[in-house]
């Protein structure tokens, strides 16, 4: 069974078709990338799979549930973890405390072992610390763990975004321009990151992004929109000779 | 860790010693132990708006409304009952869960709101709880309607304000600290990333509007007990914006700074009082809205407000 399966999924805003018609299946352990002109509705195919945006038409399935009618935080508890274009992190708390707060689902106590201070609060508390620290020490953010998420640097927000998405416990990670803003050196070292935390916590990502240095060496798969329709899928070496992305990104009479 | 909660609760207990003392000796003297009995009422109110203001970023001009609802409810409850100490335990539950079950019932169709619209949504709600109570007289005699509830046992001594204030204070600041805690500031932090990240907000919004009006019911409940004449205006939106100065002019999310503020505003209205001479009592206003701006001005963060101050800190560094 595919892990996400969207089916036909379509979102209009008022009377503009953000996404047309769109056909996607997620295979378990698949890099998928999903790439695009800007106002493509990339960002649309993500709110609507998360749902912030429930599609209009159509819908999306994971591992043959459907999804519609969920709220957001449902959607997530189920097992899709996402970070943000613009990034949205929870600026005046500490960056381990972002990573907690991604565990609330999971925190493995009630309101009234928290307000009474019982011992499975303080069991359920200890264990929560340890493993937000482990993500910490993956991402490389151990020594800014007491700090501000908003004092770091761009691109440990980018990281600690990423380490918050899987203290949710994800099966799909969704990945929204993670190397945005980022120096190659930073995107070399993020594209190692991508592929080691795939592996290691056994994920489907599904990127968006416009770096092509990443996607082409990361992705196994990738899937082109243009104006909200798919206009290309392949692996990337067929992505790049085909004409109609060509055209898409370049303009007609690019390839002639 | 377990040294320290005990140190803590060793010098609050001997400051409740202390205090005691020098009240049954006369040395603080009946008018000011009547003004620290409202300060430490004040700060249970004020604990509960943090919780929904201060920390889950829910903005409420209503909170006087849930402190009216306490107070009325718990009189009315002990004047029925008769003074005693069971009836009084049970007027201060009553007044507690009624302002919660209050909460409850106007939170969930007004939580969906954002800022303003909340804020204006609230102050509604503050003005109908107004109108209620000066009205109360037709539901029952005894709630006074607007000329006042009088005649309510006046059995809210030190020891039961006193321990009631840190009880509450003690459990707002588990809750902080706690998973449920953080959940409520991301919330406030950005709403929908907290929503993504697996955070049931309007659950979380909930539960933070029913502590917090619960605990300004019981805060209610306590000024019922303690203060022989109840009236309508003492829980009208102006005094909504009592309460709300105390949590901003402390900090947005630090307790701490809510408790010291609550006492120390309650106290300098009072002083205020003592050192103006009486010609110029109207000038009261005047000055603390003076302090409001100047405090404003010089730490937008609040008095105690986090680290990461929007204002002054960040244009230090830069």
């Amino acid at each position: 069974m595919p892990l996400l399966e969207c089916r036909n999924i379509s979102r209009y805003f008022g009377g503009l078709r953000a996404v047309g018609g769109l056909n996607l299946t997620l295979e378990p352990g698949e890099l998928v990338g999903l790439i695009g002109p800007n106002g493509a509705g990339k960002t649309t195919v993500f709110n609507m799979i998360t749902g912030i945006f429930p599609p209009t038409e159509g819908q999306v399935l994971l591992e043959g549930r459907d999804l519609s009618g969920l709220a957001s935080f449902q959607v997530t508890q189920l097992g899709i973890a996402r970070t943000f274009q613009n990034i949205r992190l929870y600026k005046e708390m500490s960056v381990l405390d972002n990573v907690r707060t991604a565990m609330h689902a999971g925190r493995g106590y009630g309101l009234f072992d928290a307000l009474l201070r019982t011992r499975r609060f303080g069991a359920a508390e200890r264990r929560l610390t340890e493993q937000a620290e482990a993500l910490l020490e993956r991402m490389k953010l151990t020594a800014r763990r007491d700090e501000p998420a908003g004092s770091l640097p761009y691109g440990e927000q980018r990281r600690l975004e990423i380490a918050r998405a899987l203290a949710t416990s994800p099966k799909l990670l969704l990945l929204d321009e993670p190397a945005a803003g980022m120096n190659p050196s930073e995107v070399g070292e993020l594209l190692e990151l991508v592929r080691s935390i795939q592996r290691d916590f056994g994920l489907t990502i599904l990127l968006i992004e416009h770096q092509m240095s990443l996607v082409m060496n990361l992705c196994q798969r990738l899937v082109v929109l243009d104006f909200g329709e798919v206009i290309a899928r392949g692996t990337p070496a067929e992505i790049q000779s085909d004409a109609r992305v060509l055209e898409a990104y370049l303009g007609k009479g690019a390839t002639a | 860790m377990r040294a320290r909660s005990f140190a803590i609760a060793g010098a609050i207990l001997g400051l409740y010693g202390l205090l005691e003392l020098l009240r049954q000796t006369g040395i603080i003297s009946a008018y000011w132990a009547q003004i620290m009995d409202l300060s430490l009422i004040i700060t249970i109110s004020a604990v509960g708006l943090s919780l929904i203001y201060g920390f889950t970023g829910q903005f409420s001009l209503g909170h006087a409304a849930f402190y009216g609802v306490g107070a009325y409810t718990a009189g009315f409850v002990s004047k029925t009952l008769g003074a005693g100490a069971p009836g009084f335990v049970l007027a201060l539950v009553a007044g507690a869960v009624a302002a919660g079950l209050v909460a409850l019932l106007i939170g969930l169709p007004i939580l969906r709101l954002r800022s303003d619209y909340l804020g204006i949504a609230t102050l509604g709600f503050g003005v109908i709880i107004r109108v209620l109570l000066d009205n109360s007289h037709k539901l029952s005699p005894t709630l006074g309607g607007a000329k006042g509830m009088m005649g309510v046992p006046q059995l809210a001594s030190f020891v039961w304000i006193f321990w009631l204030a840190v009880g509450a204070i003690w459990l707002a600041a588990n809750l902080i600290r706690s998973s449920y805690g953080r959940a409520c500031i991301s919330i406030r932090e950005d709403e929908v990333a907290a929503d993504l990240m697996g955070v049931n907000t309007t659950a979380l919004k909930t539960l933070a509007f029913v502590v917090g009006g619960a605990l300004a019911g019981l805060a209610g409940a306590l000024y019922a007990h303690r203060y022989p004449f109840l009236h309508p205006s003492t829980f009208d939106y102006l005094k909504s914006l009592d309460v709300l100065l105390v949590v901003v002019l402390g900090g947005l999310g630090s307790l701490t700074g809510t408790v010291v503020t609550a006492i120390g505003w309650v106290f300098l209205l009072e002083w205020l009082r003592a050192v103006l001479p009486s010609e110029y009592m109207d000038l009261r206003g005047v000055v603390y809205a003076l302090v409001l701006i100047v405090l404003m001005i010089a730490r937008p963060q609040g008095l105690l407000g986090g680290s990461s101050a929007k204002g002054g800190k960040r244009r230090a560094t830069a």
